[in-house]
């Protein structure tokens, strides 16, 4: 799950990691006002998307005075924003943080993930503060250093005292530094994130090490023990299809092609969307509905894939292992019944009870290819699709 | 033989009185695999389906001999169930739940270092040897007791293999379902070594998918130790960048994790990489052809 970047800074803040006042604003009167009560000369407009590269397509502005500040309110906000994370289709701009101004000495990076590799947490972090981290890793691989954490002892001083060396943070500073890489290590753990990056870390004219960015993801499957990390979710920001699927335990992700798909397993769900691609037809989604899916999970699935304007057939390729066949069976025709199918619909049944579930496909009356295999199933509704 | 297990591996099941575990049980025990115990703390003392229920794992393996438990709790508790099997010095433990968050899963890895215990999965299909154990959830019946072995990151795309190999007359020695986690017990590297050293596979599939590089340390690795041939599948050559496809582990993140990745160091490693799922099965066959060894490979 994402958050906002003012969401993630209220979290860093409980934790003693340092970040410059800011305010959240969903108008531009409420902008104004939050800018006044900072009451900084310099006030930062920053847009709240759930994406990076906001600066770059104009939805970061630095104002010297109020009038600057709702000008450049009243420009950001409702703006759709472009970045190479969003997509060609943007997204509008619901929220605004009014933060205080900051005197940057220098820009650093840190982030926190996990890594496959070691099974662990670790710690990143390089001088080359702004630039996007995937990018240093390619130009200047020798500028990344990584600190390996043990989840027994977590981060510890000596190793945060490292990576602040070898980032070249001010001498006087590396205390202040360390001390914030523990916090951010802290709160990681705490909230069960799965990335926490500080894009850029900044040393200050006055001496401090601050947070001017802050992105937080979080383990999905965690999120039940965080109430307070659920509340901050912004279904704005995600694909109306995809919030309905998971209120129905269905794993869905929206695709731009035209062949609504139906899998049992999220393995043979990716595997169905390439062999449809194989075959020149193009998917209109990822939908794996689980290994114990009943009648009224087929039925809801089949309403999210139809209520994409683009599908224009189905495909369903199922292998029932946990799963019987006659359940899909049953609420495939159940569906299509209700539903008033009027598009090409080809079913592959595999797995226990197959028999029976092709039974109920063949004697529901309803218009439905069968297929012999997933090659078959994919060659004939790529055909039917035209 | 076979890997992991055999027709004399006994088996408790942790979790045994929830819904999902008691069907499993039911079908394990349909199949001929020795369930001598199940764990329900609280529930101990009691019987289902004819199998003692026990308060603990350790208790259930000093009165049953059990050298092997799936874990069928769920998420929320499920790391301390696998902590709790390890604990009991088991060889080994088959972790079924999905969703267990993934900082529980690397305090566990850290435990286990050094300990006795093999874990496979979590969020796995289990594993199986044809006509002898079968620990999971997968459907039995399409497997044959052969020569092939199976590995792979997915449960369903695992059946779609295993059909396809059984109904070519191409039997299996073992089929392993790691799981589809980012952090899990045991690595295709493992069971591709397990595979190397049992004498009854002759051959392997392995069934990857986007997310993380284990594919390709592992087609390294074949390519310098391993002496039986070696076919791929990788599935999510379509998935799109940053989206989690289904499994915890399967997203493609700062361009790494890659389907055509992994193909490329698969195909340069000597893996022949089946170019749909529908071929996983063909492909095997073509190559133990190439190989001369198809004719022992085929179920009589």
């Amino acid at each position: 799950m994402n958050i906002h970047e003012y969401q993630g800074k209220e979290i860093l803040r409980q934790y003693g990691v340092s970040v410059p006042n800011g305010r959240v604003a969903f108008t531009v009167d409420e902008a104004v006002e939050a800018a006044k009560e900072l009451g900084t000369e310099v006030v930062v407009v920053k847009a709240q998307i759930h994406a990076g590269g906001r600066g770059k397509a104009g939805g970061v502005k630095v104002a010297k005075n109020l009038d600057e500040a709702r000008t450049y309110a009243e420009e950001i906000l409702g703006k759709t924003l472009v970045t190479h994370q969003t997509g060609p289709e943007g997204k509008e701009v619901k929220r605004l943080l009014i933060e205080e101004g900051c005197d940057i000495t220098k820009e650093y990076y840190i982030g926190l993930v996990l890594d496959r590799a070691t099974d662990s947490v670790v710690l990143m972090a390089s001088e080359e503060g702004g630039t996007e981290i995937e990018e240093v890793a390619e130009k200047t691989p020798e500028k990344i250093f990584k600190e390996v954490i043990d989840p027994v002892v977590g981060l510890t001083g000596f190793q945060a005292r490292r990576i602040a060396f070898n980032i070249n943070i001010p001498a006087s500073l590396i205390n202040k530094a360390s001390k914030l890489m523990i916090n951010l290590y802290t709160a990681f753990v705490d909230k069960d994130c799965s990335i926490a990056e500080i894009n850029p870390l900044v040393v200050t004219g006055d001496g401090d090490v601050m947070a001017l960015d802050a992105k937080l993801n979080f383990d999905d499957n965690a999120i039940y023990r965080h109430k307070d990390i659920a509340e901050y979710r912004d279904l704005d920001e995600e694909d109306a299809k995809e919030i309905e699927a998971s209120k129905h335990g269905l794993s869905y992700i929206s695709l731009d092609g035209n062949i609504g798909c139906m899998v049992n397993g999220a393995g043979l769900a990716m595997a169905t969307m390439d062999i449809i691609k194989h075959y020149m037809g193009d998917p209109a989604n990822f939908l794996d509905v689980g290994g114990g899916a009943t009648e009224e999970k087929v039925k809801e699935a089949f309403k999210i894939i139809l209520s994409d304007q683009n599908v224009k057939g189905i495909f369903v390729n199922i292998f029932g292992g946990i799963m019987k066949c006659d359940i899909i069976a049953t609420g495939v025709v159940a569906a299509a019944k209700e539903l008033g199918l009027d598009v090409p619909l080809v079913v592959r049944l595999e797995g226990t009870n197959v028999d029976l579930g092709k039974k109920i496909l063949k004697e529901s009356g309803l218009n439905i290819t069968a297929a012999e295999s997933m090659a078959d199933g994919a060659q004939k509704i790529v055909s039917l699709v035209g | 033989m076979s890997v992991y297990i055999n027709k004399d591996t006994k088996v408790i099941v942790q979790g045994i009185t929830g819904a999902t575990a008691l069907f499993h049980t039911k079908q394990m025990l349909e199949y001929g695999t020795k369930i001598v115990g199940g764990v329900t703390p609280g529930k101990g003392g009691t019987e289902v389906e004819g199998v003692p229920v026990y308060n603990t794992v350790s208790e259930a393996v000093t009165e049953t001999g059990a050298s092997a438990s799936v874990i069928y709790v769920p998420a929320p508790f499920a790391a301390d169930a696998i902590l709790e099997a390890v604990d009991a010095e088991l060889d080994l433990a088959i972790c079924i739940t999905e969703h267990i968050p993934v900082l529980d899963m690397v305090k566990v890895k850290r435990y286990m270092e050094g300990k006795k215990t093999r874990l496979i999965g979590p969020n796995c299909p289990g594993v199986i040897t044809p006509e002898e154990c079968k620990i999971g959830i997968m459907p039995g019946y399409i497997h044959k007791k052969g020569h092939v072995g199976v590995v792979s990151r997915s449960g369903t795309l695992t059946y779609e293999a295993v059909h396809q190999l059984s109904q070519a007359g191409i039997g299996q020695s073992s089929a392993v379902g790691i799981g589809g986690d980012p952090v899990n017990g045991t690595d295709f590297i493992d069971v591709l070594k397990a595979f190397n050293e049992d004498p009854e596979t002759h051959a392997v599939i392995m069934i990857g998918e986007i997310g993380g590089t284990a594919e390709e340390e592992a087609a390294i690795w074949v390519k310098e130790n391993m002496t039986k041939p070696v076919v791929g599948f990788i599935g999510g050559r379509t998935a799109p960048a940053g989206k989690r496809m289904g499994h915890a582990g399967a997203i493609i993140s700062g361009g790494k994790g890659t389907a055509d990745e992994k193909i490329r160091v698969m195909n340069e490693c000597g893996i022949k990489v089946a170019e749909t799922p529908s071929v996983m099965g063909e492909t095997l066959i073509s190559v133990l052809k190439e190989k001369d060894i198809y004719e022992p490979c085929k179920t009589h």
